[in-house]
C-alpha cells in the first residue's frame, strides 16, 4: 500500500514576546468592554460570541467570563471549526483533527462577534463566515482578533483588535494559552 | 491524532488501530453535518467520485453518493446492468477508461475478491473497496464499530457475536479485523458448511451452534444467507436454518440484557432474524445506516485530497 509523505517540519525561532500573561489579560478586558459598548443588542437578546477553533474559541470563552464577572450579562457562546471550509484543505495532508461546530442557539437575526486569535490573510475569517452562512442569516457579523498581524489577502477588516503588529511573510505569530497546557504568551517567531 | 497515511481503503486488515480511530473520530464530526439544516460543506468541491457498483446495492451505493454530495464532490454512479461490462468489457478496462476521465476516487463493488486491490495497482485514482466478493467491506465494519461505540461507549473488552453466513460474508471478515484490532472479543456462529477456514487465525472463536455464541454477548450481529453465491446447497432448507440459527426473542435472552442487535442489511425477515427482534427495542439497524454516511464522508475526506508518495 502506498504511503503518503509526512508534512515538513516547521523551522521557527522565537524573535520577541508581543504579550505576556498580564498583557493578554489586560487586552482581553479592553476588547470585552469595547465589544459590549459598540455591538448593539437592542433586540433584547444577549451578545453572541463565536470563537474560531481552536485559539479563538478559548479567547471567546475568556471574553465571556470577563463580561459575566463585570456584570454585563452572559453572552451566548458558540464555536466554529473551519477545517472543512478552508480553501487550502488539501495542500499537504488532510487534517484528521476536526473540532465540533457548536452554535447553541439559532444565529438568524443575531449580531455575531467572531473571535479569532491571530488575524492574518483573512482566509480563516472568510471560511468562518461561510460556516455561519450554512447555519443561518445573522443580522450582522463583527470580527474581534487578539492580534492583527496584517498581510491580508482578502478584503476583510477587524472591528475589534487587541494588538496590531507589522510582520513579514517570513514571520509567524504564535498565541500560547493555558487552555493548551502552555503559559499565556504571544510571541513573534521567524523562519530560521 | 495520527495522520492517515493510506492512499486507498482496500480493507481493514492493512489498517492499524490508530487508522481506524482516526476514521471513527472524524465520522463523529461528519454526523454533525448530517444533522444541520444545510447538509453540505464545500470541502471536496471540484473533486470527482465514481461509484462503480458491479453488484447489486441500495444502501452502500446511496450512502457513498450522499456522502460525496454532502462534501460537495461530484458523484457519478455506474451500476452493473448499465455498464459496458454487459458488452464484455473487463473490470480493468472499464476502470482504466474511467480513470482516463480523471476522477479523484473510485468506489468499487465487485463479486471477485481482490478486485479493489487490482484496481488500486492499476489506476491513478484513490480506490475505496465497497465490497469485493467474500473478502472485505471495510466501510461496513467501520460504521458497525461507530454504532457499537455510540451505544456501548467503548469497543475494547466487548463480547461480539457474529452469526449467520460467515463463509460468504465480507462484512464478517472486515468486522473480525476491525473489532479485534480495537480490543473486542469476537465469536462467530454458523453451520459448519457456512464457516470458512482461518477464522481462528483472525482472532475469532468459532461456534457451530448459535447459543454459545450468544451467551453473555454485548453485541449480536446477524448476517443474511447469501443464497445468490451458492444456490442454497449448504444447508437443507431455509425453515430448518431459521429454526436452528435464526435470532428470535428467546435466543436473544442468552445475550446480556442491554445487548444491541445489528444487521448490515438487506434483512431476510423470518430467516436469520425474527421480525419482532429486527424491529425490537434493542435493534440499532437504522443507526448503522445513518452512521454509514458519516463514515463514508470521513473516508472520502481522507482519500480524496492527498497525493501518493512515490
Amino acid at each position: 500500500m502506498m504511503v503518503r509523505k509526512p508534512p515538513p517540519d516547521n523551522d521557527l525561532r522565537e524573535r520577541r514576546e508581543l504579550l505576556d500573561a498580564a498583557g493578554i489579560a489586560r487586552t482581553l478586558r479592553r476588547l470585552a468592554h469595547e465589544i459590549v459598548e459598540r455591538v448593539p443588542h437592542n433586540d433584547g437578546k444577549p451578545l453572541y460570541l463565536v470563537g474560531v477553533r481552536t485559539g479563538g474559541a478559548y479567547l471567546a470563552h475568556r471574553l465571556c467570563d470577563i463580561l459575566v464577572a463585570a456584570g454585563e450579562g452572559r453572552p451566548t457562546l458558540g464555536a466554529v471549526d473551519i477545517t472543512l471550509y478552508r480553501d487550502d484543505v488539501f495542500s499537504g495532508l488532510p487534517k484528521p483533527e476536526i473540532g465540533p461546530t457548536d452554535l447553541p442557539s439559532p444565529i438568524d437575526g443575531r449580531t455575531i462577534v467572531l473571535v479569532d486569535d491571530v488575524l492574518f490573510t483573512g482566509r480563516t475569517v472568510r471560511a468562518a463566515m461561510d460556516v455561519l452562512a450554512d447555519y443561518g442569516r445573522p443580522r450582522a457579523v463583527k470580527l474581534a482578533a487578539l492580534i492583527d498581524r496584517g498581510l491580508r489577502e482578502l478584503p476583510i477588516q477587524p472591528d475589534f483588535v487587541g494588538l496590531a503588529v507589522q510582520t513579514t511573510e517570513r514571520e509567524s505569530v504564535r498565541v500560547m494559552l493555558t487552555e493548551r497546557g502552555e503559559p499565556d504568551r504571544v510571541v513573534l517567531r521567524e523562519r530560521a | 491524532m495520527t495522520l492517515f497515511a493510506h492512499r486507498h481503503l482496500l480493507g481493514i486488515e492493512p489498517l492499524a488501530a490508530a487508522d481506524i480511530e482516526t476514521i471513527l473520530h472524524l465520522a463523529e464530526r461528519f454526523l454533525e453535518i448530517n444533522a444541520r439544516p444545510i447538509k453540505k460543506v464545500p470541502t471536496l468541491r471540484g473533486k470527482t467520485v465514481i461509484n462503480l457498483f458491479l453488484e447489486a446495492s441500495t444502501r452502500t451505493r446511496t450512502s457513498f453518493e450522499i456522502a460525496a454530495k454532502r462534501l460537495s464532490a461530484d458523484a457519478v454512479n455506474i451500476s452493473g446492468s448499465a455498464s459496458s461490462t454487459v458488452k464484455g468489457e473487463t473490470l480493468l478496462d472499464t476502470a482504466r477508461n474511467l480513470d482516463a476521465m480523471a476522477p479523484d476516487v473510485v468506489v468499487v463493488r465487485h463479486a471477485q475478491a481482490g478486485s479493489a486491490q487490482m484496481l488500486a495497482n492499476e489506476i491513478k485514482a484513490a480506490v475505496v473497496n465497497a465490497g469485493d466478493g467474500a473478502h472485505e467491506h471495510p466501510t461496513q465494519a467501520l460504521l458497525d464499530c461507530s454504532t457499537i461505540r455510540a451505544h456501548k461507549q467503548r469497543i475494547a473488552g466487548l463480547e461480539v457475536a457474529i452469526c449467520g453466513d460467515i463463509r460468504h460474508s465480507r462484512v464478517a471478515r472486515s468486522n473480525i479485523w476491525a473489532l479485534t484490532k480495537l480490543g473486542a472479543r469476537v465469536r462467530v456462529a454458523a453451520p459448519r458448511t457456512l464457516l470458512p477456514p482461518g477464522l481462528a487465525d483472525m482472532g475469532a472463536s468459532v461456534h457451530e451452534r448459535i447459543e454459545p455464541a450468544l451467551e453473555g454477548a454485548d453485541v449480536v450481529m446477524m448476517l443474511r444467507i447469501q443464497k445468490e453465491r451458492f444456490g442454497g446447497s449448504l444447508f437443507p432448507n431455509t425453515r430448518e436454518y431459521s429454526r436452528y440459527y435464526g435470532l428470535n426473542a428467546r435466543r436473544l435472552e442468552l445475550a446480556k440484557p442491554d445487548a444491541i442487535v445489528m444487521h448490515p442489511g438487506p434483512i431476510n425477515r423470518g430467516v436469520e432474524i425474527d421480525p419482532a427482534v429486527a424491529d425490537g427495542p434493542r435493534n440499532v439497524i437504522l443507526d448503522q445506516v445513518a452512521r454509514g454516511v458519516a463514515i463514508r464522508m470521513a473516508v472520502l475526506y481522507l482519500l480524496a485530497g492527498g497525493e501518493a508518495a512515490e
